[in-house]
């Protein structure tokens, strides 16, 4: 028996933990790159401001880093600590990428990191700016690779199930690699990183503005994290299309929460939902407001299809429940018996197995067995209904990461114009906003993570493996040590790292008191503007 | 011989390689972390002590999180099991790991006496805790742990891990890995720190060089003491890798030396760690820091294989379902899903040690302790 309170609690702990990662995360990958850029303007044109601009931005980006990488040891474990069964069942798939990832990106990335940040007086100029690119694209590899692991629970590619084993096979590593929904997944991720190491740089520079501090090297780091967060907040809206795209051709459950829609939809009026509240217990919409003739081209880019609804996908798969019931059964009877017979039947409904696994929760003492003629029909509504995920949450979580996108595409775009046009100081509402936007993108990114996992329940590998099932068997105590203890630390560490990332950004790139740059070059400090011309 | 059954042997060894290169780079900053408040008297001795090991522990690390992410592909029941058995143990070592890149980040940063002395407290925590996780762990596996398998392949724990865990002969193993990764820190301390720093370092690695040796001579006696187990039936090497349904297995007092008895030349393993322990404390005895080093680090590899050819092909026996014990045999991956991970270890393993290894080159010498004070580009 499956204790449904320990699963829950594993969960919870899981979606906290990766949460919580995911916080530092993006500027990680984002402020590697942008670092990488200024000290390529550096290595370029030797003005000594770009090795300021890349030494303060690699200050605060150090103190982000080094939480990213303590949570990530946390995920590293989790998965076995935690999820031993969907271990066991994917591991064969699922590890590689991830051994991958420490052995092609992890190195890279922390080895080259320690000489970014101590190896200023140790390497020659082309080799300081070497080890910086590495360090980028360490940390990008990384993304690569965690997202084609995560591809596979989306859409498990590249594997089969193997009856002997118990588990899934790895058949096609080229498959599991150019997964469409992996592919899609990490251009997004990596360029929704870039964004919030944009609005970071951006805002802290305009604060810095505001104040009329640090002019030269406020006005000069605004204007490039300006145009690139221009383009990346471009290509993540874009992206993010190709994205949900994956999803209507893949996950039919998953778009159709994000969009609410209860009924199949009747093409080409139907009406894009911009608010609505759905009620998951009732399965429809208190109210809803909507824009017609814009879902189906923007879901199914055609003006005829139609997108199946929530009620008509529940009804659908009553059957393949029923053959899942059969499979799982026959696979439990070849288990034992090593029946030849057991495993035809098997074979007969194998890709439908998940779903009898699905079952197994409503089953009487969550035996399949013991499912009796007259259950039959109440355990097939439940998991039919189990197969949808929570509406409310995905179509939320969802519209929030979509406004924000637009949002930071307007703050980008003025901030470029402003910037491009040496008036910023002249607009102070806007610099305002930007600094107050500095957690925003950040915050799109935690949405953007609740609309792809939540909208995969109620399976951990979707189709194969349900995450009721896939939870290791702990006791209570466990759990609720862990979790407690996983609150208490990530609490005090996010108090410090905010602590420090204040002090150091009001601080400013002169550092401390008294502090002369390493290479003093001409008195920048005093300077009116920029340096070479005059502004404003 | 079938493919197969060399890809899982590869495995085996590479397994061995793995745990040894995570015992001696991540042992030797575990090391520096537990010393730092002995070899450091102040704030100065203990920031020269810290940057010692401040450009690499973080690549260094990665031998911990590669230990995670290969032992998932190539052996993926051996990682739902282990961690999960575990828990309670991983989980601490986990709080105590997760401190670690924190406090080195964070330490230096703010100038102020308690802040930087709680994150000291940290280091200690964070080196001396995970290291006696690390060898305890070794231990229990070699007693067994209480587990089996339901026909679906999830495993269920037959005992809590309260009774067992803390046994003595584990807590011996989870000391002897504390005494080697104080050595280790200690070889490094005294390459790349000033002198009173190095002097310090000195003596407790070589102290923590014969403890383990001691320790180690201990462990081998008791160990012919210990239940082991065996196959009391013929095993097909290129079984499915599944626990269910395998060959029958006993458990028999002294069993674990049935390798060396079959094959005596196994015997130089052992050899070369304990040649390792003393040759090495004798190394820096005479003040040969880059000698001891490598010495230490045959040391691990000596203890790390001595293990696995006791065991061998045994990975986690279970005492509540012998004939459901882990082995390299049922618990592996799949053919294919290993050759690709071998061909990406044959071309990525070489490359990180050459990186690794110019990185250390380039910030080779020793780290000034006058400067520290006000230095803002050190940790
Ligand atoms: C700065 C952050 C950011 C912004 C502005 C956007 N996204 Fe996003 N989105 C992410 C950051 C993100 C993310 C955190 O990176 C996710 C989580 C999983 C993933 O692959 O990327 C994500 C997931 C995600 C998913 C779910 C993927 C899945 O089911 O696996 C969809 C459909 C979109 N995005 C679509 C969009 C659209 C249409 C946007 C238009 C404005 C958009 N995103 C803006
Ligand atoms: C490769 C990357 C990832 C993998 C393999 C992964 C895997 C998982 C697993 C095993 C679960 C537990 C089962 C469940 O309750 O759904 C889960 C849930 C969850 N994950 Fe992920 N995850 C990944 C990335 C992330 C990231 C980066 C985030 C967030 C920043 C995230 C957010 C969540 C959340 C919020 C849940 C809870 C969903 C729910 O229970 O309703 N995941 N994920
Ligand atoms: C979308 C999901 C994820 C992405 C894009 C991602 C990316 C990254 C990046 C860029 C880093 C560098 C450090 C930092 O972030 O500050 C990092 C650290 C880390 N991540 Fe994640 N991660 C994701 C989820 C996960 C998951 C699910 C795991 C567990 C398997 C994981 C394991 C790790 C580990 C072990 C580190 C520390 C590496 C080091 O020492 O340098 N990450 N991750």
């Amino acid at each position: 028996m499956i204790d449904a309170t320990v699963v829950e609690l594993s969960r919870m702990q899981f979606a906290l933990t990766a949460l919580y990662h995911f916080l530092f995360v993006p500027l990680t990958l984002g402020m590697t790159v942008m670092l990488a850029a200024m000290e390529t303007v550096y290595f370029i044109t030797g003005k000594p401001i770009y090795k300021e601009m890349t030494q303060f931005w690699g200050k605060l980006f150090g103190i982000n880093f080094a939480i990213g990488v303590a949570t990530g040891l946390t995920m590293e474990f989790e998965f076995g600590t935690n999820w031993s069964m969907y271990s066991h069942f994917v591991g064969d798939v699922f590890g590689t990428p991830l051994a991958i990832e420490g052995l092609m990106a992890f190195f890279l990335e922390s080895t080259f990191v320690g000489l970014m940040f101590f190896g200023w007086d140790r390497l020659s100029r082309p080799a300081h700016l070497a080890v910086t690119y590495l360090v980028a694209l360490g940390s990008n590899l990384s993304a690569l690779w965690i997202l084609v692991a995560n591809g596979f629970m989306q859409d498990p590619v590249g594997a089969h199930f193997d009856p002997d084993t118990m588990r899934m096979e790895f058949s096609s590593f080229t498959d599991l690699v150019f997964s469409e929904d992996a592919q899609a997944k990490f251009v997004h991720t990596s360029i929704a990183g870039f964004v919030c190491a944009a609005m970071f740089i951006m805002g802290i520079s305009a604060y810095y503005l505001l104040r009329r501090q640090h002019r030269e090297f406020a006005a000069r780091s605004f204007r490039m994290a300006a145009l690139v967060g221009l383009v990346a907040s471009l290509a993540v809206i874009t992206l993010g299309d190709a994205l949900g795209r994956a999803d209507y051709l893949l996950q039919a459950p998953k778009i159709a929460a994000m969009e609410g829609i209860w009924e199949t939809t009747k093409p080409p009026y139907e009406p894009w939902k911009i608010v609505a509240l759905p009620d998951d217990a009732a399965q429809r919409d208190v109210f809803s407001f909507g824009l017609p003739y814009v879902l189906t081209p923007l879901v199914t880019h055609s003006f005829d299809k139609p997108i199946p609804g929530i009620l008509a996908l529940e009804n659908d798969v009553k059957p393949r429940i029923v053959r899942g019931i059969g499979a799982v059964l026959a696979l439990h009877a070849y288990a034992t018996t090593k029946d030849k017979a057991a495993l035809a039947a098997f074979r007969q409904n194998e890709n439908d197995m998940g779903y009898g696994l699905l079952a197994q929760r409503f089953a009487p003492d969550q035996d399949l067995a013991k499912i009796t003629e007259a259950d039959l029909p109440k355990v097939l509504d439940l998991t039919a209904r189990e197969t949808i995920p929570n509406v409310f949450v995905e179509f939320w979580s969802f519209r929030i990461m979509v406004a924000f996108g637009f949002a930071f595409l307007a703050v980008f775009a003025f901030g470029a114009y402003y910037s491009l046009k040496n008036q910023l100081e002249r607009h102070p509402f806007l610099l305002r906003l930007t600094t107050w936007s500095i957690p925003l993108p950040v915050l799109a990114t935690e949405f953007g993570w609740i609309t792809a996992e939540n909208g995969r329940q109620p399976w951990t590998v979707f189709g194969w493996l349900p995450t009721f099932q896939s939870a290791s068997s702990h006791a209570l105590g466990y759990m609720l040590f862990s979790l407690t203890g996983f609150a208490l630390l990530y609490s005090s560490f996010i108090a410090a790292e905010l602590y420090l990332m204040f002090k150091f950004a009001r601080l400013g790139p002169q550092g401390r008191p008294g502090h002369t740059p390493t290479q003093p070059g001409p008195a920048l400090a005093g300077a009116p503007g920029y340096a070479d011309k005059p502004w404003q | 011989m079938e493919t197969y059954i060399l890809l899982k042997l590869i495995w085996a060894v590479l397994l061995g390689v793995l745990l040894t290169g995570l015992a001696v780079m991540v042992g030797m900053d575990m090391g520096v972390g537990t010393l730092l408040r002995f070899v450091g008297r102040n704030d100065a001795e203990r920031r020269a002590a810290l940057n010692a090991i401040g450009p690499h522990w973080d690549g260094n690390q990665v031998w911990f999180i590669l230990g995670g992410g290969a032992i998932f592909a190539a052996f993926p029941t051996l990682y739902a099991t282990s961690f999960s058995t575990f828990y309670v143990v991983m989980i601490l070592l986990l709080f105590s790991m997760i401190l670690r890149p924190v406090a080195f980040e964070y330490r230096s940063k703010v100038d102020a006496r308690r802040w930087r002395d709680a994150w000291d407290w940290g280091f200690l925590i964070s080196g001396a805790l995970p290291m006696i996780v690390f060898g305890a762990a070794i231990g229990n596996i070699l007693e067994g742990v209480a587990f089996h398998f339901s026909w679906d392949g999830q495993y269920y724990q037959d005992q809590s891990f309260i009774w067992y865990l803390l046994n003595p002969f584990a807590v011996l193993c989870g000391l002897m890995s504390l005494a080697l990764s104080l050595y280790q820190g200690g070889t490094m301390l005294m390459m790349r720190t000033e002198m009173p720093i190095a002097a310090r370092a000195r003596s407790v690695a070589m102290a923590g060089g014969l403890l383990a040796a001691l320790l180690f001579a201990i462990g081998g006696v008791w160990i012919s003491y210990l239940p082991g187990f065996l196959f009391a039936q013929a095993v097909d090497p290129a079984m499915p890798a599944t626990p269910l349904g395998g060959p029958q297995v006993i458990m028999a007092v002294g069993a674990w030396l049935t390798n060396f008895h079959i094959f005596p030349m196994l015997w130089i393993v052992p050899g070369l760690g304990f040649f390792g322990m003393i040759a090495g404390s004798l190394a820096l005895a005479a003040r040969r820091p880059a000698l001891g080093w490598w010495l230490g680090a045959l040391a691990w590899a000596g203890t790390i294989f001595t293990v696995g050819c006791a065991m061998f092909p045994f990975l986690m026996p279970s005492v509540t379902a012998p004939s459901q014990s882990l082995t390299v045999w049922n618990a592996s991956g799949s053919a294919y899903n290993l050759t690709w991970m071998l061909a990406f270890s044959l071309v990525f393993v070489p490359v990180v040690i050459i990186y690794t290894g110019w990185a250390f080159r380039i910030m080779r010498g020793r780290v000034k302790t006058a400067g520290m004070a006000n230095d803002d580009h050190s940790y």
